[in-house]
């Protein structure tokens, strides 16, 4: 249910870049993911298009990158990857571990349309 | 933190911001996080806490694990040691906010509607409806819902996560977004145990543990007034904590925000 607001910041996020880079449009944004950022991908991509109805990317496709969750061991040193509710580390078993990968939440690139273009 | 000399590339992103688009296009590289205006806010929120020597604590459950009982029992036991102010979060009614009140509390209700969380953006509202001046602990009881509210950074210091013995000792591994949040786990209504055979605390503890989640984990029944006082102990080492960090001119952020940053390739 909150992918929406999450999909309200990406609409504004994109906005300030189509802003910075003076663009007509964007046509491609590419969010970075991971498990852990409690956000899902597929919900975040049906309220998409919602929020993005009548800005500057209607009709930009979203794509993701999957982060997966990797973490780091305070106590072997080993870099493991894990499971959502098991973030072990996956050499010793040890639980002092520190996320790595798996947590992120960001907006990665977007792709513009730097001639101005009519607004479709 | 650059958003146009390309500083922020490093060799594991650089592939994403150069890949060839088609003519008359261009990609740019942005990395930055999706709720950096939230972040923003709450950092905001945060400097006004700290400014006034404020303890900001996030409370978040399912719905009716005992968070307003809890603050109504923890109010009680520090309302002469300490001066302290909640805002509560539902879809609707005052309810939560009138029973803080009635222990002579500062509350303030925020009605959500529809929305299933609290953001940096409605805690900021709310603090303009409130008096700061004198409060030690602010208290943030969040919409009860074990999903959303994890994401959702408030300006708070501390997440303070719940979990009733009427729900499942699995629920850490369930819900594993919200309790590696927690900087504390609260097991709640625990004078149900004796009727309760199906829920073990320390397995909940071990799903916790599972997360790399080193917080407290504490029994209590706010209603039977048991392990109020290990509770109560926390609070207090946390407000001093909290004031010596003020003294230095530092914070501190939630448990989910300062784990692992360092070992991030990328500035969010």
């Amino acid at each position: 249910m909150h992918e929406l607001a999450v999909a309200q910041a990406l609409v504004e996020q994109v906005d300030a870049v189509i802003d910075q880079h003076q663009a007509g449009c964007a046509t491609a944004i590419r969010v970075r993911i991971g498990p852990l950022a409690g956000v899902v991908p597929e919900l975040l991509a049906t309220a998409f298009p919602l929020a993005a109805a009548g800005s500057r990317m209607e009709g930009a496709e979203l794509e993701f990158t999957h982060a997966p969750i990797r973490v780091h061991c305070q106590t072997c040193g080993a870099e493991t990857e894990a499971a959502m509710n098991r973030l072990i580390c996956g050499a010793c078993g040890d639980w002092h571990t520190q996320i790595v990968s798996g947590d992120e939440l960001l907006l990665e690139s977007v792709e513009l349309e730097t001639s101005p273009t009519p607004a479709s | 933190m650059c958003d146009t000399c390309g500083c922020n590339l490093t060799p594991g992103n650089k592939h994403l911001a150069f890949k060839p688009v088609a003519k008359g296009a261009t990609a740019v590289s942005v990395l930055k996080g999706l709720l950096q205006k939230n972040d923003d806010q709450a950092g905001h929120n945060r400097d006004h806490f700290d400014k006034r020597g404020i303890l900001a604590i996030n409370l978040m459950s399912s719905p009716g694990s005992g968070k307003t009982a809890l603050l109504e029992a923890t109010l009680t036991a520090l309302k002469d040691e300490f001066t302290c102010a909640v805002i509560e979060g539902d879809l609707e009614t005052e309810n939560d906010a009138e029973r803080i009140r009635a222990k002579g509390v500062q509350a303030h209700q925020i009605v959500t509607g529809t929305a299933c969380h609290l953001d940096a953006h409605l805690v900021h509202d709310a603090l303009h409806h409130m008096t700061l001046d004198g409060v030690d602990i602010l208290f943030i009881e969040n919409v009860g819902n074990l999903v959303c509210p994890a994401s959702f950074d408030l300006g708070q210091h501390l997440n303070v996560t719940l979990l009733s013995v009427t729900e499942g000792d699995d629920k850490p591994a369930k819900y594993p977004v919200m309790f590696r949040a927690a900087d504390a786990m609260l097991l709640t209504k625990t004078d149900l145990l004796a009727v309760l055979d199906d829920f073990d605390p320390d397995k909940a503890e071990a799903h916790l543990r599972n997360l790399a989640n080193p917080a407290p984990v504490m029994c209590l029944s706010a209603r039977k007034d048991m392990g109020m006082d290990a509770w109560l102990t926390w609070l207090r080492e946390q407000l001093a904590a909290q004031r010596a960090r003020v003294a230095i001119g530092q914070s501190r952020r939630p448990a989910i925000q300062s784990d692992g940053m360092k070992y991030h390739s990328v500035t969010a």
